[in-house]
């Protein structure tokens, strides 16, 4: 039940305290009111406003940038579909479908008895096992007609989140190929032993000596990155974790967290030993909320193992502690430095750069912002020796690397591979056939056609966040290009010019096409608006939107040439779809209730 | 001594600390901008200030100058995506110029003409912003806004009061007030404020006070806004 006046007190009287009033925790007390309170209330903002002594709009400005927030009512259960082209696959807008008309709720609307909402949202990272969706921010996976009809009895009866039945909440691993990472049986603790055994300094040296670069996506040195941040003048130094696995099509984060926190949590602690941190910070995405009680209780168990906090396995002045931060739907914050404005309770807006967070990050203070996978490997090294690793893997790409392999495959799920594996021999263990088409590192990064399936994950050929989303050749891959620039025209943050209206441009330029009304003239738009996108954006969301456009047109251009209907320019307006909301407002679609070319005036 | 770099050619001395916009404005080169403002924090959004260096493109307002480095900024290829920046801000928001009020003294409107733009070129997008009157003194016309947050800043920096945030995200970034009610008259912003007076374009008007001055004899009537470059690095007398 949404709690009256006195329960919304309470709520943020609890966040408060939980935080110590601290405002820059900001971000998780309006997180933890809206689980108690359903929505984020002017009657909460003004009770947080006057505890923290902030302006009004700080608070709104922030709460109004997560997707995951509202400040409106959103009903008791708020229901958001995944989105990703892997859900589309499928059938995740058929069950929404579906399910408005269950429960008499419009896509986007709260129910009018307030109950309930339904929408989409981008990719939640469980594509392997789909189409999946949030409820109240919990995910669940495999969802069917069966099973929706089955929510909706729940929702009805008013049954409690609490009191749904436990396997809609099932996450599967599915680690279908490990090396020697995922293998790794180390236990808790022997990576830091030997660590320590080496010396912070020793410890920088065997990762500069490892070649190990990071797992997110960019793969800058990590042995140079944590070097600099040691190096840098301040007051503090701080290790963050960056676990906003935002890239549709990515889940091996998530697989790390569930059942490898322990080096993940090792490889920051091995971080603060080599930079000299006190603080800890993993930031979780919202959608993996349901790993949050897990990952507390690890770092727990490994507050007692002696593992974090002060003096870390009996080295004195070895002191450093973890604590997660939960994001809330925004895709933008896994760029490391609107991660870390996010982190200080801010909106998710990526900074101007440089200063680097090296030398300035969370609170202006050095700080190493590292991948999820970045630190589990970090233990391998650690453990085994930098020169050990820099012999897995190729020459230029040390280490292995874990894919999200999800779409038209037979077994999806987690492969790790020593980089330099070819997209082939991916595709074959995965059992994908009559295979199309593969994205690799997610909407941002590339697609590959049958041609270039010889070509290697690699630094040097292909570099992934670890995204391998399959198309077979019964898909669309316009449909593919379309669902991912839908993706970054919700994601872009708003703060650039260029960004901000050129991804909605886009975007209208896509469904234009896909309207039947495009034209060679729009071709040239999509490029003119990719070149503005590619040099004038603030951030790398600008800079990569236009990648799935142009790589399918490259790639695939019969699936555009089908929706260039028009040798001449066409308007995008459309003289009978004007009449559409008419037509839902009479409820009437017959012939006098549409307009025909020929039939009225000219067109 | 001091220091200096080149832009377009011509050679422009800076200050230790001083960005390009900032050493450019002051030596008379124009650089398009519209969130730049020399009281203010730069804040980088607009983009309009980009500029060509090392084969790179960067906004001039929150670049640094170096000693020596080459400036590319008046070039076709430049004012060619700066002019698209414009058009995309004009169907972005509902810019009626023949009927605002501060038609003339926009630099929105001005910048467009300065860069030779003779349409928005893309599909308006024509957005629902509500107007608001509530306040005594000062009308809010959320239409015209660019996002450009000199408001933001100037009653964060200036006027100490916090009246204005962006709110939203994407395409939805919106302009919001310090008031529960979402009201201009429920905050403390006055006349005076810093915030109401910075505003390039025609979204903070004075009420009660039309066309004093009269379309044609307007700021940017007079003289085209690439002729203010040294006004605009320099403080702002009102």
């Amino acid at each position: 039940m949404t709690p009256g006046p006195q329960g919304v007190a309470q709520a943020v009287d609890a966040a408060l305290a939980r935080h110590r009033g601290d405002a820059h925790y900001i971000l998780q007390m309006l997180r933890e009111i809206q689980e108690a309170c359903d929505w984020i209330s002017p009657e909460a903002i003004d009770r947080l406003q006057q505890a923290l002594r902030l302006p009004r709009t700080k608070i709104e400005g922030v709460a109004g940038f997560y997707a995951f927030l509202y400040t409106r009512p959103r009903g008791q259960y708020r229901i958001l579909f995944s989105d990703n082209i892997t859900d589309r696959m499928l059938g995740n807008l058929e069950l929404l479908d579906y399910m408005c008309r269950q429960l008499w709720v419009e896509r986007g609307k709260t129910s009018e008895d307030a109950l309930v909402s339904i929408d989409t949202t981008s990719c939640t990272g469980m594509c392997d096992q789909g189409p999946a969706l949030l409820v109240n921010n919990y995910a669940i996976t495999r969802v069917s007609r069966q099973r929706v009809d089955e929510m909706c009895e729940l929702i009805r009866n008013k049954v409690a989140l609490a009191a749904w039945p436990r396997e809609y909440f099932r996450v599967e691993d599915q680690v279908r190929r490990k090396d020697v990472l995922l293998g790794d049986d180390s236990a808790p603790g022997d990576a830091l032993a030997a660590a320590i055994a080496r010396g912070a300094h020793g410890l920088v040296e065997e990762i500069k000596l490892s070649n190990l670069r990071g797992r997110g996506g960019a793969g800058f040195a990590t042995g140079l990155k944590w070097e600099a941040c040691r190096n840098a003048p301040g007051e503090a130094r701080y290790v963050v974790c960056n676990a906003d696995e935002g890239e549709p099509g990515t889940f091996k984060d998530r697989v790390l967290l569930a059942a490898h926190a322990d080096m993940v949590f090792e490889g920051m602690t091995l971080c603060a030993l080599a930079i000299g941190a006190g603080k800890g910070m993993l930031y979780l995405r919202g959608e993996y909320r349901y790993l949050l009680d897990h990952l507390d209780a690890v770092l727990e168990r490994r507050r007692r193992a002696k593992l974090l906090g002060a003096g870390i396995l009996g080295l004195p002045g070895f002191d450093f502690d973890i604590a997660i931060h939960l994001g809330a739907g925004a895709y933008v914050c896994g760029e490391e430095s609107a991660l870390i404005e996010s982190l200080e309770g801010k909106r998710g807006t990526p900074r101007n750069r440089p200063p680097y967070p090296v030398t300035q990050g969370y609170l202006g203070q050095p700080t190493v912002v590292n991948n999820v996978e970045t630190f589990a490997a970090c233990c391998l090294v650690a453990r085994r020796g930098g020169a050990w690793y820099a012999g897995v893997g190729t020459g230029a790409s040390a280490g292995t690397k874990i894919l999200s392999v999800s779409g038209d495959c037979a077994r999806p799920g987690l492969y790790e591979y020593p980089y330099g594996v070819t997209v082939q021999e991916v595709l074959q263990a995965c059992g994908a056939n009559e295979t199309q088409a593969v994205q690799v590192s997610g909407p941002s990064g590339v697609c590959l056609a049958a041609a270039e399936f010889g070509r290697r994950i690699a630094f040097e050929d292909i570099p992934t966040a670890g995204a391998f989303m399959v198309f077979d050749r019964s898909r669309d891959m316009f449909e593919v290009a379309r669902n991912f620039v839908h993706f970054f025209a919700h994601e872009s943050c708003g703060f650039c010019t260029p960004c901000r209206v050129g991804t909605s441009l886009l975007r209208n330029l896509m469904d234009k096409l896909n309207n039947g009304h495009g034209s060679l003239y729009d071709f040239v738009e999509i490029k003119k608006l990719n070149r503005i996108l590619q040099s004038m954006s603030h951030c790398g969301l600008g800079h990569t939107a236009c990648n799935p456009v142009l790589d399918t047109i490259a790639k695939f251009r019969p699936a555009y040439e089908r929706r260039l209907q028009h040798k001449e320019f066409k308007p995008a307006f459309d003289l009978d779809w004007a009449l559409e909301p008419a037509r839902q407002m009479t409820g009437r679609d017959d012939a006098g209730a549409h307009f025909y070319a020929g039939s009225g005036e000219d067109t | 001594m001091s220091a200096s770099f080149s832009i377009d050619g011509k050679s422009v001395a800076f200050a230790e600390g001083q960005t390009i916009i900032q050493a450019a404005l002051a030596g008379g080169v124009y650089v398009p901008h519209l969130c730049y403002h020399p009281e203010f924090k730069p804040h980088g959004s607009c983009k309009l200030c980009t500029v060509m260096v090392d084969g790179r493109q960067i906004a001039s307002c929150t670049t640094l100058a170096r000693e020596g480095m080459v400036v590319e900024s008046d070039t076709a290829a430049l004012n060619d995506e700066r002019r698209t920046l414009i058009e995309m801000l004009f169907v972005e928001g509902n810019h009626f110029c023949p009927s605002c009020e501060k038609s003339g003294d926009c630099k929105l409107q001005a910048t467009a003409y300065e860069l030779g733009m003779m349409s928005a070129h893309f599909d308006h997008f024509f957005p629902r912003r509500p107007v608001d009157a509530s306040h005594p003194d000062v009308l809010l016309d959320f239409n015209r806004c660019i996002l450009c947050s000199l408001c933001v800043r100037a009653s964060r920096d200036f006027d100490g009061k916090n009246a204005f945030a962006l709110c939203g995200r994407g395409i939805h970034t919106h302009l919001i007030v310090n008031a529960k009610s979402g009201r201009l008259a429920d905050t403390d912003v006055t006349l005076q404020d810093k915030a109401v007076q910075v505003c390039p374009v025609g979204v903070m008007l004075r009420k009660d006070k039309g066309f004093a001055v009269p379309i044609g004899k307007r700021v940017y009537d007079l003289k085209p806004v690439s002729a203010y470059a040294e006004a605009a690095a320099a403080p702002q007398k009102e």
